[in-house]
């Protein structure tokens, strides 16, 4: 198998895959300019989120719910026009604008009072909007500080190898690759079925990018490892005769971190499935950099490939 | 170079042990045989998350514009641990997260509104200096402590009186002792004393405005606007006012415990219900054990012999991993449990790793003691290599986590690196032994099919 050959079809898969995502992002800002690409979620914005359980049968209408807000809403706390959804047959999961706990017990009681019955609160999480605000750009800062720190552990890792630096940008570009494909599920899902980001999907996103940097480093220092042993041979051939040594490896472990997700997404319950999906997607598309982009950077580097990308009749282009 | 195995071998069994040890117990207890003292004792119980067992977290903020130092910061967390111990609220545990936040956590807590409550209540005492003007008991005020903006002068009266800002005097942390004292007319007053290089500030400004108005404002609310009668010298004094014993007593209370060096903000809330929590448990481990039950399979049907070497790696690396977490203690929270599945991904790989390198020393006529030795030795470096790039992104985690009580985050960050340690730890000494003590007898030339060949 000739991975390094078809290296542009390659690319051309990830591009494939990682455009419907622009798209949605896309979608989104234009009809949310001030949230940005993604739906996010309470931890990012500020506001409030109630869940609470009802006794079987007495689950209120939103539009109940809905109206007890909107009368317990004031100058102080302003509550109104909250977004109620209904859970299953027994809870509701209620959104709005931050409320202290005090206010959160008035609601209780009305809700208490409409339904008739005990009501129990699963959930209930408020955060200042400077705060989420603070967090957001905190979140900015750790992807940013966690690429530059691989660049520079990689660069360390590889400094007995010629050109050692391209070995960090790619392994950093495949990584980008990763978020990429990661945030754009996360932007389709978000528009298509209202899922929202929050510090779980951030935490996903950076394990992701330690994942996808585990599997880079893995072919790489195959690579290195060969370039020492092949001295003679073309760098295409040792790139690509690495991948092939190392992809056994590639598969089975992605295959055995992925059996223990599949566990955790079908029987782990509903509060960790949205971050355990993101998980699973990032750790496939993680194997797939690696294999694909990254090893195959380093040979369109060596080349010099790009300067053929704009000639006429281009020798080295095969997509 | 080459350790003996069986010595590696005896010292992972002593561990396997006193991890089982740990993993089975409550709480260790080792006592010295000759005297029968105890020479350490701890309780090893594992210890859940909020959202795992239920309860309240707040992530309290000194506002912006508010001078806070790291000093506050703490003397504010002692006071309202007091005040939350008070309640009957056990477990509690705060901390400072600077430069203005404390992250709270309430295990477990069935009336969060309750506590919240209590927490808000800064109590910020104030002696206020009122000039001439007196404003009636409950009316709020601005003044110039703890709030942005300085002391509208005395003698401006343009500014409408609920702009005015008023100097403060004395706060609250003056405050040497507080205690409730029957009133001379009925009813009780507060006595109080003042520490001594307060006593002087106290001396020099009610000497120089004998007949003014010095307000007693707690929370920015005037609670008692007593005229200064005489000069006060000798660091104390009394608030009347309309107190019953329990009235005058919570107030009291209020006064010791409550006088924060900085007003606070309910800045984040989150109630998790402890039937949420509970069932998460269940879920999340029902999960794992799916989880790891099919890895086992696949390591031992496509690996074979090795794979089942790699099997038994794997319970020595869940073993040690549940007694660390047991012993440090980590709190354990869903993405905790979460970030120890994936590590047990990393473990496995490691072995993965050796494995296929293993396999091609095969192929390529060694021995098999001679191809464990050189499957192990290059797999080394990008075992090493790879999992150094996880536990760098897990610090990062880790900061991000603490700075903002995401515990959830910091959960998460903890138990996925301490398993990549571990598992580090497992890669280098145990998979290598385990493998050494059930095949140096074994020629691979007889049973290809063992090693999946």
């Amino acid at each position: 198998m000739n991975i390094i050959k078809n290296r542009y079809l390659y690319f051309l898969i990830s591009f494939l895959v990682i455009i419907p995502g622009l798209v949605f992002m896309g979608i989104h800002w234009s009809q949310n300019p001030a949230e940005g690409v993604l739906p996010l979620g309470i931890d990012f914005t500020g506001g409030s989120l109630l869940e609470v359980q009802f006794a079987d049968g007495t689950q209120p209408e939103a539009t109940v719910v809905a109206e007890i807000y909107n009368n317990l809403s004031d100058a102080d706390n302003e509550i109104s026009a909250p977004i109620v959804q209904l859970l299953g047959t027994d809870a509701i999961s209620v959104k709005s604008k931050a409320m202290s706990d005090a206010k959160k017990g008035e609601i209780i009681a009305a809700l208490t009072e409409k339904t008739g019955t005990q009501v129990t609160v699963l959930n209930f999480t408020s955060v200042s909007p400077a705060v989420g605000q603070e967090v957001a750009r905190a979140a900015a800062g750790a992807v940013g500080m966690a690429a530059i720190a691989i660049l520079i552990y990689i660069w360390f890792a590889f400094r007995s190898v010629q050109h050692a630096i391209r070995y960090g940008t790619a392994a950093i570009l495949a990584m980008l690759h990763d978020v990429l494909v990661v945030v754009g599920v996360e932007a389709i899902l978000g528009v298509t079925l209202g899922w929202e980001a929050d510090s779980l999907f951030l935490t996903a996103v950076l394990t992701v990018i330690g994942f996808s940097v585990h599997d880079t480093i893995v072919v790489f220092d195959r690579i290195r490892e060969n370039l020492g042993i092949y001295r003679k041979v073309e760098f295409e051939k040792v790139v690509n005769h690495s991948i092939m040594q190392t992809l056994d490896r590639s598969i089975n472990t992605q295959l055995t971190v992925m059996f223990t997700l599949f566990a955790m997404v079908l029987f782990g319950g509903d509060s960790i499935r949205h971050f355990v999906i993101i998980l699973l997607v990032g750790v496939f598309s993680g194997t797939y950099s690696s294999i694909f982009n990254a090893a195959p950077i380093l040979v369109v580097w060596e080349n010099k490939e790009w300067n053929n990308w704009f000639r006429k009749s281009p020798a080295g282009e095969t997509a | 170079m080459k350790r003996r195995p069986i010595t590696m071998l005896v010292f992972i069994l002593v561990l396997v042990a006193v991890s089982i040890w740990i993993n089975l117990s409550e709480s260790i207890q080792i006592t010295n045989p000759f005297n029968s003292t105890t020479l350490y004792a701890r309780n090893v119980a594992i210890q859940l998350g909020l959202d795992l067992r239920g309860g309240l977290q707040a992530l309290l903020e000194v506002p912006e514009g508010v001078a806070v130092t790291a000093e506050d910061l703490n003397t504010t967390k002692t006071i309202l641990e007091n005040r939350v111990n008070a309640l009957g609220v056990s477990e509690v545990t705060m901390q400072v997260a600077p430069p203005r936040r404390i992250v709270a956590e309430f295990p477990g807590v069935n009336n969060p509104e309750q506590i919240v409550a209590s927490v808000k209540q800064t109590g910020l005492l104030e002696f206020v200096d009122m000039g001439d003007t007196r404003l009636p008991d409950g009316t709020t005020i601005l003044t110039d402590q703890g709030a942005p903006g300085t002391a509208t002068p005395a003698d401006d009266t343009t500014t409408p009186m609920e702009e005015r800002v008023w100097p403060t005097v004395l706060t609250g942390t003056a405050l040497q002792t507080v205690g409730v004292q029957p009133g001379t007319t009925g009813g009780y007053e507060i006595a109080f004393s003042l520490k001594p290089e307060s006593s002087q500030i106290f001396a020099d400004y009610t000497s120089k405005n004998v007949g003014k108005i010095l307000a007693i404002v707690l929370d920015k609310k005037i609670i008692s606007a007593p005229s200064i009668n005489s000069p006060i010298t000798e660091g104390s004094g009394v608030i009347t006012g309309d107190y019953t014993a329990q009235s005058a007593n919570e107030f009291a209370v209020q006064l010791r415990y409550g006088s924060l060096p900085v007003p606070i903000e309910i800045a984040e809330s989150r109630t998790v219900g402890p039937t949420l929590g509970a069932e998460s448990v269940r879920k999340s481990v029902l999960a794992g054990i799916i989880g790891l039950t099919v890895v086992v399979l696949f390591m031992l049907l496509h690996y074979r012999l090795p794979g089942l070497v790699a099997d038994l790696a794997l319970l020595t690396y869940a073993l040690f991993s549940l007694a660390l977490f047991k012993l440090i203690p980590v709190v354990l929270t869903l993405p905790g449990i979460a970030g120890f599945i994936l590590s047990i991904g990393m473990a496995v790989d490691a072995n993965i790793l050796i494995f296929e390198r293993m396999k091609e020393e095969l192929r390529s006529g060694k021995n098999l003691r001679q191809a464990i030795d050189l499957g192990w030795q290059r797999a080394w470096p990008s075992i090493r290599d790879s999992n150094l790039s996880t536990l760098i992104t897990c610090v990062i985690l880790y900061i991000f986590g603490s700075s903002f009580g995401a515990s959830m985050v910091k959960g998460f960050s903890v138990t996925l690196a301490l398993g990549v340690l571990v598992s580090l730890f497992t890669a280098i000494n145990v998979t290598r032994t385990y493998l050494h003590t059930l095949m140096d007898n074994i020629t691979s030339i007889d049973h290809p099919k063992w090693f999946g060949l």
